[in-house]
């Protein structure tokens, strides 16, 4: 095992950490701030990726894809907050499940129906199609174009919410809502803003992911089982616990992928080690979560009140 | 639905006309996958399939016939249901089609145990051709390894010391690098299976790399196969590893791939430039109507319809009759687009295996080229465990 091979795996497990953050801190700020289960976020993801390989597709411009795709998902998310949502803030947990489920269901039958079952390719932009060198060994460039943009958008997301006013009233609403809201601060209009917000950085994510995956119906629902765990193990309602949860399930989901087969095969049979070990590295980001959950049940890097 | 209704209202109509008693349509039930990773193997299976059938204006063997479309999104809970409903509800004798193995696993033993006939046109998970083998089982395409076995054989023949393999983890990963084995006869260099809801093989790919191989084998059918290939190539890697495949590279992740997979090598039993009146007809009249190259799940589809439609003309459209139609079945009296096509004892086919190439076709479209015979009459390696005669 060389050091190179060691530091391109952790560059792919860093490079699914920032998909993985993008959409993690819409879901992070939404159910934190205003404690809401939003279960079509991997939909927003989905319709993201989706608007993304048909406005390239058309354009064959890879900005004007992003475009879309940030813009349009941002137009579904409030439209979809202002119609449907927001009748659900009051009511309990279970209630906003079965609606956001719900809306999975319509959103990929909706796809199904425009796009067809059949998956779309996207392919990635002509200037980031090949690959770069990095002190001795290569790594495709796309890649590096996805760890760029996804660690910009930390660094935004972090100044918008610490040194903005917009921010202020983001964490003065997940502290007490109804005290902003007596104050005189529009908290229905913040939390239309947040909801955007969320929506707009799922679609950036399905825009990133396109190239890398296929676009396809359903192809949310896995990627928001993971965006679970990330938020479970960053602490609810952390945007910093959402980063770093989501670096941690990145890193311990491809390394794991990778080498827990390899570990196995030292200590079990070849047959035996090759059926279980992908069998158990899929199940090791729930592990962790459990053993997070035990430990420290707020999470790992929980929001500072 | 539309097509169906559409259909159906066809076949009522002409059977009222022909048939002095009014003819009740054969319902036959045709299970895909036409969304999931697979989703477009299943939908050349469904195209090539209504092809023969609309052609025949809504008849099989001269009878009406109305065909129940399902998609099994590949997930066999999904797929259990589809069948019991097919077999309790709509009482349907026929289903076909089934294009992943883990589906095939799923409902074999539940559909031949209802004595209800399964014409399966793609996945052929090894354990059905043996032991579990059935006479009401009948399949037009090939057992999942077979097509390896014509790479395995090149891989030898060029001398590859070091092979590493790879293909998604299930039933149909496991056959066909299996079967690459049993005519490469070496060791591999290594064999890898991801979970079937991967698609970035990048972390794969690394260690691939590291390995330093002289060539790899690849079985990524659909969906996986576009995202294999594409991120091989944004990898850096096309030109200096050679990438030999099955069902990988074909008429539906061609038009996706374009000159990443150029100089890809294949194995299969059809390609579309096969130079026989019933390979040429099929391939016009899919071209025609769906304006895209037909791959193999496509031929073997189509062929699994007109196996069906020299069945049932056999019996007469009396499928009731179980002994003769199994018998109607056996004798494969069609056409086949692969040119000789029998059923051995286990209903499989004893047929002939290429090696395939991507080049770029007469009209400019990539396509896969016939380059060899490499097995001539080939028996599937499991059909002497299975006790039928």
């Amino acid at each position: 095992m060389t050091w190179n091979l060691l530091v391109t795996q952790a560059l792919n497990g860093l490079q699914f950490g920032v998909v993985l953050f993008l959409l993690a801190a819409g879901l992070t700020l939404v159910l934190g701030v205003m404690n809401f289960v939003n279960l079509a976020h991997g939909s927003l993801y989905m319709l993201g990726a989706y608007i993304a390989a048909a406005a390239y597709a058309r354009s064959d411009s890879f900005i004007v894809a992003g475009v879309a795709a940030v813009l349009g998902t941002l137009l579904i998310g409030v439209v979809v907050e202002r119609t449907t949502l927001r009748t659900f803030y009051a009511r309990g947990h279970l209630d906003q499940v079965l609606a956001t489920f719900g809306l999975i269901l319509f959103f990929n039958e909706a796809v199904r129906i425009i796009w067809g079952a059949s998956p779309v390719y996207m392919r990635p932009p002509d200037a980031f199609s090949g690959t770069i060198d990095l002190l001795g060994f290569t790594y495709p460039s796309y890649r590096i174009l996805v760890i760029v943009v996804g660690l910009m958008m930390a660094g935004g997301l972090y100044l918008l919410i610490h040194h903005t006013r917009v921010g202020m009233l983001i964490r003065a609403g997940a502290t007490n809502a109804q005290m902003v809201s007596v104050l005189g601060v529009n908290i229905l209009l913040v939390n239309t803003l947040l909801f955007g917000l969320g929506a707009a950085m799922a679609g950036l994510s399905g825009l990133m992911a396109g190239p890398i995956f296929s676009v396809q119906p359903g192809m949310g629902d896995n990627v928001l089982i993971a965006v679970i765990v990330v938020i479970v193990i960053g602490g609810i309602g952390s945007v910093r616990g959402a980063f770093y949860g989501a670096l941690i399930v990145g890193v311990v989901d491809t390394v794991g992928r990778i080498y827990l087969p390899l570990l196995l095969r030292q200590v079990a049979e070849r047959t035996v080690a090759d059926a279980a070990g992908p069998a158990l590295a899929s199940m090791l980001i729930y592990l962790f979560m459990a053993v997070v959950l035990a430990v420290r049940p707020q999470g790992l890097f929980p929001a500072r009140r | 639905m539309g097509n169906t209704l559409r259909l159906l209202g066809l076949a009522l109509g002409i059977g009222f006309a022909v048939s002095a008693p009014a003819q009740q349509p054969i319902k036959i039930g045709l299970l895909v996958s036409l969304s999931s990773s697979l989703g477009a193997l299943g939908q050349d299976m469904h195209d090539a399939f209504m092809l023969v059938v609309e052609r025949n204006k809504g008849r099989l063997g001269g009878v009406p016939v109305q065909i129940l479309v399902e998609d099994d999104q590949l997930k066999p809970e999904v797929a259990t249901q589809i069948v019991d409903k097919l077999i309790e509800k709509e009482k349907v004798p026929i289903i076909t089609g089934i294009t992943g193995s883990n589906i095939m696993m799923a409902i074999h033993k539940k559909v031949v145990d209802k004595q209800v006939f399964l014409i399966g046109s793609n996945a052929g998970p090894s354990p059905i051709l043996g032991p579990q083998c059935s006479p009401y089982y009948f399949h037009t395409a090939t057992e999942n390894g077979q097509r390896a076995e014509a790479i395995g054989q090149y891989a030898a023949d060029q001398g590859y010391k070091r092979v590493y393999a790879m293909g998604p983890n299930f039933q149909a990963g496991t056959d066909t690098v299996a079967g690459f084995k049993r005519y490469y006869k070496q060791k591999l260099l290594d064999e890898v299976y991801t979970p079937l809801s991967q698609l970035d093989f990048q972390a794969e790919l690394a260690q691939l790399v590291a390995a330093k191989p002289d060539a790899v084998y690849i079985f990524y059918p659909g969906s996986w196969g576009v995202q294999f290939v594409r991120q091989w190539k944004q990898a850096g890697l096309s030109g200096k590893i050679p990438l030999l495949s099955t069902s990988t590279v074909d008429g539906i992740n061609l038009p996706a791939l374009q000159d990443a997979a150029i100089g890809v090598g294949d194995g299969s039993f059809w390609a579309p430039d096969f130079n026989n009146p019933a390979s040429k007809q099929f391939v016009e009249e899919f071209e025609k109507k769906y304006n895209r190259i037909p791959s193999q799940y496509a031929a073997a589809a189509y062929d699994s319809a007109q196996l069906l439609d020299s069945a049932i003309a056999k019996v007469k459209g009396n499928v009731a009759d179980k002994k003769a139609f199994m018998a109607a079945l056996k004798a494969a009296d069609f056409r086949s687009v692969r040119g000789p096509f029998k059923f051995n004892n286990n209903n499989f086919a004893i047929q002939d295996f290429y090696r395939l190439e991507v080049i770029k076709d007469s009209k400019g479209r990539y396509n896969l080229k016939t380059v060899t015979k490499v097995m001539t009459a080939a028996q599937d390696a499991y059909h002497t465990q299975c006790p039928m005669k």
